[in-house]
């Protein structure tokens, strides 16, 4: 029936049918609306200050691997600079403050971030890598909208923990990555000073760019000086600040092996502590599902971000009765994404973060290939320069592969199959991790039966990958402890007791 | 009419709901403060800790598959018994050393505070839980689910009373547990487990080890199948290098306080999941 | 009435007889070689979201009058008033035939779109021209008449000269189950086309759902349709992303799991370059390149020639233009 396979108008043989091919420009992002300055020092006592250290390290971008700026190495001595300032805020000013007026300063930050959105997402982009196209739409309005949602909470306190007295912890020291830097650095920020905590801050040392602009603009709404501390610098920077005896409170967001240490350093010495580490997300898409809408969720789950995301979607588990035509139209879809500039606005996935992560991901995808499994990347074009990776999908994964086993963080997508719910949920416990996971399926009592049994902190059904201030966001087993955002969230920056007893709730 | 004689009683470890001697035969030597030997106590050893997290570990899913209101009737049904057995557990706190009206008012208290905590199995999760106003089309909520099997080292002091309000709030929301009990008041703990033995608390849901808790604690922080540990009970003199093997699975870590009452200790036991979906037509 | 043809598409096992409306609810279609049919569910959420995406794409300025060109090409211009005229018609198929006089590169759009009792005068116009003639037929816009009717209009307008026919599907019937009454409406209809080519109208607008259209998309495949097309621009909700995107993707269902190729006409609201430059990179990011031709992609549209014309004018003169420099008609 080949005659009818083509509508073709046979009254009117059309004159004018040219292939045409989808060309897109690219659409550069001006940089001129950011300047970055030739070095940076620490933030501390609302100044930037010289490092005592007198050491700096640089930050580079990693889709040019043109070095930005010089930042400076916060030694011990530094940090302790830092939570003295801290300590001496929380004491006189931040501690004794109203509610109303500690969320008038989050009010301001949040209007400031989304004034300056622009700025800070080139900013993002430059010193991290990720397409402009997350860092506008995802990155900087969630940071605005979490300083938004926490200063609402800060004069609302008594609401939250009806029946307990609540105080402040006092001095937190928080320690974030580079997948996300301001964000996490708003995940932290808004509700330590929400509750009434005051801030040392470490930035992760690829992506401080951000932080350090973030302390400009608290010196622009005048927050009081020592309410946030942001010291930069390397591993050493941050186990200066776990180590230091007079803070009150730790948290981390990181790699599992990191946090373990950070753990073990505080359990001993009864640091109050949350953790938000890595995963291995078991990704499941039934039969029944909308199957054009989880394929874009599996895209979005795993290549989001180039696949730097705690909580990426990074095993697919597809129903093995559709498992063939599934890959199939991933591996169509993952024709359409564009790999290239993050300054590109039709970029889809950019630079990865540094050389260090390209190493590691580029030695897992070896030892996936070396295990037997099949490797599938599309061939585009790749930059001359920079720090650049496929996006790839491994099938014929099996459960005891590395790939299936260990966190990436980068843009690779393992595929095992399963055949009955009970199957996926044992393939998708099987685990160290449980920060997240995804069901695809039409049939509302499957959905929650499989929310029920997974164990992870965040379940997405029928969509991957949502954030807001208002959703806890934390994990199961090895994945952390605490929550970050909503209600919950709140719980690990107080310290709440009764009318004679005091219970801590964020002990662990 | 010759006096009766007394039929004595052997304390032994609670695991897997049946009562074994410790694996490794060794007792200790409860003595009075008149320096009589009140009884031979079991003391269990790091295998049979490894055992009481196997049993714990496979009653977990079960015991958190029951329904709220399930769970609330047999914890209601522990004080129930206990009840019964109020002069048994007075005795034994006065053989330990606690003068008469506070033994009498420690147990009475204990069996209220199951009888309170019963009562939140399906309540907590409305304090707890919060539906979520997220900026999009999504239904977001959040709720509390049971961390697994937790470990509970019991406070000293109340012996009794300290024991059931670290383990009744871990038992609300479906956690099975291993408790570890120190030589302080180990009769009230046995007789504990016999309670619970006969109040239709599934097998393995609670295990209690009688024993030398410094040795035994060690073995706990470092197990890898124990999701977390409450160290209420803990002296403020434990090893920091044995705190820190909790991190080898990056176990939660409770403190709180011995006679502490309140929904919020529920929730020092317990994961939040939160859940996503799209609101659509 | 006319007798269907006996063509291999059927849904189920029913007779080619227009069913009653208490045949049964059960959608099992199969397509027109007899393969059976998956209809797979969509979740509106991430449809809309996927949809919003294609809206963020940028153009090289290269391929800018390509792209242009291409969009005109694959437009059905349209005018389905009360009001049309002789006279209307025949401005209309000149600007089909010569969208801007002074530019020779300009294709001709794909067809002109009218009503039946204008198709003698567009056939008139367009005579030895690659444009087409379109005719809605079948009781547009609402299909609300007996189907010997519908059939009759068709197989006037065919007999007019109407090269290809826009019909609509009976959503009542749709709506209350009955799918084999649809589906041999439509293979009727089909019949009487003979030579045309067939668009069938879902008016997504009045289905309430995104797996409606989806569903109501593989069920016009299979009973014959040459396109599927969104709407007929006379109901509050026409054509947009998210429905098109809907029934490109059961489009490139249907191609996979049949080998047989439909094409997509979208209608009603679009009104701008970027819109159709919207489009465009939807049909070339769920269908491929392939679908980038007007055998296999319709924009319905009047004022949509006018503003990419004017877009034409920017690429040459560097400046914006205004609506004083193109021609109404």
């Amino acid at each position: 029936m080949a005659d009818e396979i083509e509508p073709t108008v046979e009254s009117s043989s059309l004159s004018f049918s040219p292939k045409f091919n989808l060309d897109y420009a690219p659409a550069l992002e001006s940089t001129s609306i950011v300047s970055i300055d030739p070095e940076y020092g620490l933030f501390i006592g609302g100044q930037f200050v010289e490092p005592q250290s007198g050491e700096s390290f640089t930050t580079v971008s990693p889709s040019t691997e043109e070095p930005l700026a010089r930042i400076a190495a916060a030694s011990a001595l530094d940090v302790d600079r830092a939570v003295k300032a801290a300590r001496r805020a929380h004491t006189k000013v931040w501690g004794p403050m109203s509610g109303r007026d500690r969320a008038k300063y989050l009010f301001r930050i949040a209007r400031q971030l989304q004034e300056r959105a622009r700025e800070f997402a080139v900013l993002e982009t430059i010193d991290g890598g990720k397409p402009i196209r997350e860092s506008r739409d995802v990155d900087v309005p969630l940071a605005a909208a979490h300083f938004f949602y926490h200063a609402g909470w800060a004069d609302k306190l008594e609401y939250a923990f009806p029946g307990r007295r609540i105080a402040p912890r006092g001095v937190v020291g928080q320690i974030i990555p580079w997948n996300f830097p301001l964000l996490m650095l708003a995940w932290k920020v808004a509700p330590a000073l929400a509750t009434g905590n005051t801030v040392v801050l470490k930035p992760a040392e690829t992506t401080p760019l951000t932080a350090l602009l973030f302390a400009k603009l608290l010196q622009d709404i005048e927050l009081p000086p020592g309410v946030v501390n942001i010291v930069t610098g390397a591993g050493a920077t941050g186990s200066a600040l776990v180590e230091h005896g007079d803070v009150d409170k730790l948290a981390f967001t990181g790699s599992t092996s990191v946090g373990k240490q950070i753990q073990r350093s505080a359990a001993a010495r009864r640091v109050p502590l949350t953790l938000e580490l890595g995963g291995k997300a078991a990704h499941i898409v039934f039969e029944d599902a909308a199957l054009d809408q989880a394929v874009e969720g599996v895209i979005n789950g795993i290549y989001f971000n180039q696949g730097h995301v705690c909580c990426a979607g990074s095993r697919l588990l597809v129903q093995e009765s559709i498992a063939d035509s599934f890959v199939d139209r991933l591996k169509q879809r993952l024709s359409t994404v564009r790999v290239g500039d993050p300054l590109d606005k039709n970029t889809d996935v950019g630079a990865i973060n540094s050389a260090e992560q390209l190493g590691r991901i580029t030695e897992l995808v070896a030892a996936g290939i070396s295990e037997g499994a099949d490797c599938y990347q599309p061939q585009c074009s790749l930059p001359d320069r920079g720090y650049w990776f496929r996006p790839t999908i491994f099938t014929n994964v099996q459960q005891s592969h590395r790939i299936a086993r260990e966190e990436i963080f980068g843009p690779v997508l393992s595929v095992l199959t399963f055949r009955t719910p009970e199957e996926a949920v044992a393939k998708a416990n099987d685990t160290q991790y449980g920060l997240s996971a995804g069901i695809w399926t039409e049939k509302g009592s499957k959905i929650l039966w499989m929310a029920d049994h997974l164990d992870a902190g965040v379940v997405w059904a029928n969509t991957f990958n949502q954030f807001d201030p208002a959703s806890p966001f934390g994990g199961y087993k090895e994945s952390g402890f605490g929550r970050e955002g909503g209600l919950q969230g709140l719980s690990p920056y107080v310290s709440l007791s009764s009318n004679e007893l005091s219970s801590s709730t964020g002990g662990s | 009419m010759a006096e009766r004689l007394d039929v004595q009683k052997t304390y032994k470890l609670f695991i897997g709901g049946a009562f074994p001697r410790s694996e490794s035969g060794r007792t200790f030597a409860l003595v009075g403060t008149d320096g009589s030997l009140i009884a031979n106590v079991a003391q269990a050893s790091r295998k049979d800790l490894r055992d009481a997290v196997v049993a714990a570990r496979s009653a977990q899913a079960g015991w958190a598959a029951r329904t709220a209101y399930n769970r609330g009737q047999i914890l209601y049904r522990v004080a129930e018994v206990m009840e019964g057995r109020r002069t048994q557990f007075v005795e034994e706190l006065r053989r330990c050393g606690v003068e008469a009206s506070a033994a009498r008012q420690e147990v009475e208290r204990a069996i209220d505070r199951w009888v309170w905590y019963a009562g939140w199995c399906d309540k907590f999760h409305h304090l707890a839980g919060t539906v979520n106003s997220v900026a999009g089309p999504y239904f977001n909520f959040t709720m509390p689910e049971p961390t697994g099997v937790v470990g509970i080292l019991t406070p000293d002091a109340p012996g009794l009373l300290g024991l059931v309000s670290r383990l009744a709030p871990a038992l609300v929301s479906g956690n099975t547990a291993v408790v570890l009990t120190g030589q302080a008041s180990p009769l009230t703990a046995v007789s504990m487990a016999e309670v619970v033995a006969t109040s239709d608390v599934p097998g393995g849901v609670v295990n209690i080890l009688t024993g030398e808790t410094h040795d035994l604690l060690p073995w706990l922080l470092g197990h890898r199948d124990v999701n977390a540990v409450d160290l209420t009970g803990a002296s403020p003199d434990l090893e920091a290098s044995v705190v820190a093997e909790a991190a080898e699975n990056v176990k939660r870590l409770i403190r709180g306080e011995p006679d502490d009452q309140s929904p919020y200790v529920i929730a020092d036991f317990c994961e939040m999941k939160t859940v996503w979906h799209p609101v659509g037509r | 009435m006319v007798t269907p043809s006996p063509r291999p598409g059927r849904l189920d096992e029913v007779s080619t007889e227009v069913a009653t409306p208490s045949a049964s609810s059960v959608f099992a279609p199969r397509s027109r070689s007899g393969v059976a049919l998956r209809v797979t569910p969509v979740d509106e959420v991430g449809l809309e979201a996927r949809a919003k995406t294609f809206t963020t794409r940028s153009i090289k300025t290269t391929s800018k009058r390509a792209a242009i060109h291409l969009a005109i090409s694959c437009i059905d211009l349209t005018t389905l008033e009360g009001m049309d005229t002789p006279g209307k018609v025949a401005a209309l198929c000149r600007k089909a035939v010569r969208p801007d006089p002074t530019d020779a590169a300009i294709p001709p759009v794909a067809a002109v779109c009218v009503y039946p009792q204008m198709v003698p005068v567009a056939v008139k116009y367009t005579a030895g021209t690659p444009v087409g003639v379109a005719s809605v037929a079948g009781a547009f816009p609402s299909g609300q008449s007996s189907l010997s009717v519908r059939i009759a209009d068709i197989e006037q307008a065919v007999a007019d000269g109407a090269s290809e026919i826009d019909i609509v599907i009976s959503r009542g019937a749709f709506l209350s189950g009955d799918y084999h009454y649809v589906f041999n409406e439509i293979e009727a209809q089909k019949a009487a086309c003979g030579r045309a080519h067939l668009k069938v109208i879902l008016e997504t607008g009045e289905l309430g759902s995104f797996d409606q259209i989806r569903k109501a998309s593989m069920l016009a495949m299979a009973a014959g349709a040459d396109f599927i097309k969104t709407s007929t621009g006379k109901v509050a909700n026409n054509s947009s992303m998210p429905v098109a995107l809907c029934m490109a993707e059961a489009i490139r269902d249907y191609a996979e799991q049949t080998g047989e190729v439909v094409g997509l006409k979208v209608a009603g609201g679009i009104r701008t370059a970027k819109q159709a430059w919207h489009y465009l990179v939807l049909i070339g990011e769920t269908l491929g390149a392939d679908w980038l031709t007007p055998n296999r992609f319709r924009i319905g549209a009047s004022s949509l020639l006018n503003d990419l014309l004017l877009q034409l004018q920017k690429l040459d003169t560097g400046r914006y233009s205004g609506p004083n420099y193109v021609s109404v008609d």
